[in-house]
Order: C-alpha cells, then sequence, then structure tokens
C-alpha cells in the first residue's frame, strides 16, 4: 500500500492532492476523500481561531501506524493523510483524508476507520482562541472515544 | 546525568515551559511521574491518573512503566485532541 503522511501549517489542496494520489492508486475503483474544517461556534463565545499543536516525528509514525492498520482491515490501493497545525482560522481546513481501493465499501470505511483514530491515538492537541480574548485546551470527548472502540 | 522532558497541550500550563532538563539518576516513566507529582497540588492534578494519555521515550510510544535511560528524551502527552 502506498501511504504518504503530512503535517503542515499551510493549506492543501483536495484537487492537486487526489490527482497525486492516483498517480500510486494502480486500478482503484474507489477513491474517498474527506476534509474536515474549522468550526467558529462549538462555544457559547465566537472561535477566533483553532490552534493545534503536534509531536514532531512521533505523531507522523503514529498516523503511519493507524494507516498500514487499516490496510490489514480492508484491502487499501493508497492512503494520504494531510493534517495542519497552527492557528486555524474558523472555516479552514484542518484535516484530509483519501483512501483509494478496489471498491467503495473498503474506501468509505477505511477514511472512517482513519478518521476515528486521527481523533483518539494520533499525538495532536487543541486550543480554543476565543474572539473575547480567552483560550482553553479543548477536551477529549468521550464519543470519540467510542467511536473509535467500535472497531474493536 | 539528565534527561529532557517534553510537555504538550495543557500539561505547558502546568509546567510553564514547553520543556525542561531534569537531572536524572535512572528509573522508569513512573519513577519520572511520581517526581513531577510530588512538585505541587497543581502537578499532582495535571499528572493525575487518567490525565495522562501516553509517555514517550526516545521518540518511541511507550505502554507501562517503562526504563528511562539518562540522555533520554521523554515526552508527557495529556488525552489527544485531533482530527
Amino acid at each position: 500500500m502506498y501511504c504518504h503522511i503530512s503535517i503542515q501549517a499551510g493549506h492543501f489542496d483536495l484537487a492537486a492532492e487526489e490527482a497525486a494520489l492516483r498517480q500510486h492508486a494502480g486500478d482503484a475503483g474507489a477513491l474517498v476523500a474527506f476534509q474536515g474544517m474549522v468550526r467558529a461556534h462549538d462555544a457559547a463565545t465566537p472561535l477566533a481561531a483553532l490552534f493545534l499543536e503536534h509531536y514532531p516525528g512521533v505523531t507522523e509514525a503514529e498516523i503511519e501506524r493507524i494507516a498500514r492498520n487499516a490496510a490489514q482491515r480492508w484491502p487499501l490501493a493508497a492512503v494520504r493523510v494531510v493534517h495542519r497545525v497552527g492557528s486555524l482560522a474558523p472555516g479552514e481546513q484542518i484535516v484530509l483524508v483519501l483512501v483509494a481501493s478496489g471498491h467503495r465499501k473498503a474506501a468509505f470505511a477505511a477514511a472512517e476507520y482513519l478518521m476515528d483514530y486521527l481523533k483518539t491515538e494520533a499525538p495532536f492537541w487543541k486550543r480554543e482562541d476565543f474572539v473575547d480574548g480567552s483560550s482553553r485546551w479543548v477536551d477529549a470527548k468521550a464519543s470519540d472515544s467510542d467511536a473509535a472502540a467500535r472497531w474493536g | 546525568m539528565s534527561i529532557r522532558v517534553l510537555y504538550f497541550g495543557r500539561l505547558k500550563d502546568t509546567a510553564g515551559c514547553s520543556e525542561e532538563q531534569l537531572p536524572w539518576q535512572g528509573g522508569t516513566t513512573g519513577t519520572l511521574l511520581a517526581q513531577l507529582r510530588a512538585r505541587s497540588d497543581s502537578w499532582a492534578a495535571a499528572l493525575a491518573e487518567g490525565q495522562v494519555f501516553r509517555l514517550v521515550v526516545n521518540q518511541q510510544i511507550v505502554r507501562g512503566d517503562a526504563e528511562i535511560p539518562p540522555g533520554a528524551e521523554v515526552g508527557i502527552l495529556p488525552p489527544v485532541t485531533g482530527g
């Protein structure tokens, strides 16, 4: 399986990433793309920015491990993950997951599996910086852990 | 000898820094956590069971109580919130 992980401050281009992945996807009949965006109104006070940090080296290795685990469950041709870090404004892209596989069911399931484990296993930490100048680190969500746990 | 300890997420606020050098006579991740918890109530609360997600020794995520060799880089990770 082809696997490419990037953690970056800058934007990503969905069309360019899809075109690049297809070069490595062989005869795959399905390509699923998921993009996550920063929500402005998760709390009572509107968000000015979401700040994300990671552990360079360790985070990339952990995402690669998650992708390899996905490839044990489904026949995947290629996986691409881009996760942004730094200060992101509401509406900005935060994460991209692309999965290419022979058939759509495997591609859909693997994309969802990757997102569930990105949220619960990959070392990222989010801080909400609000328009009133206050800020707080985001707590881990039980609903995210439950979502990952269902894969067994 | 010493070790380099890295803090992430809300642990940076507790530590007041993102990393520090600590004198190290040898021991495990459990030894280190016990030392840090003994610093103050706020350290004890921040590093309480359930608040620490995982420890990383020399870029390897460790499970359970793992040896920390002198000169090591140790990352202390609070529960993660990515995606």
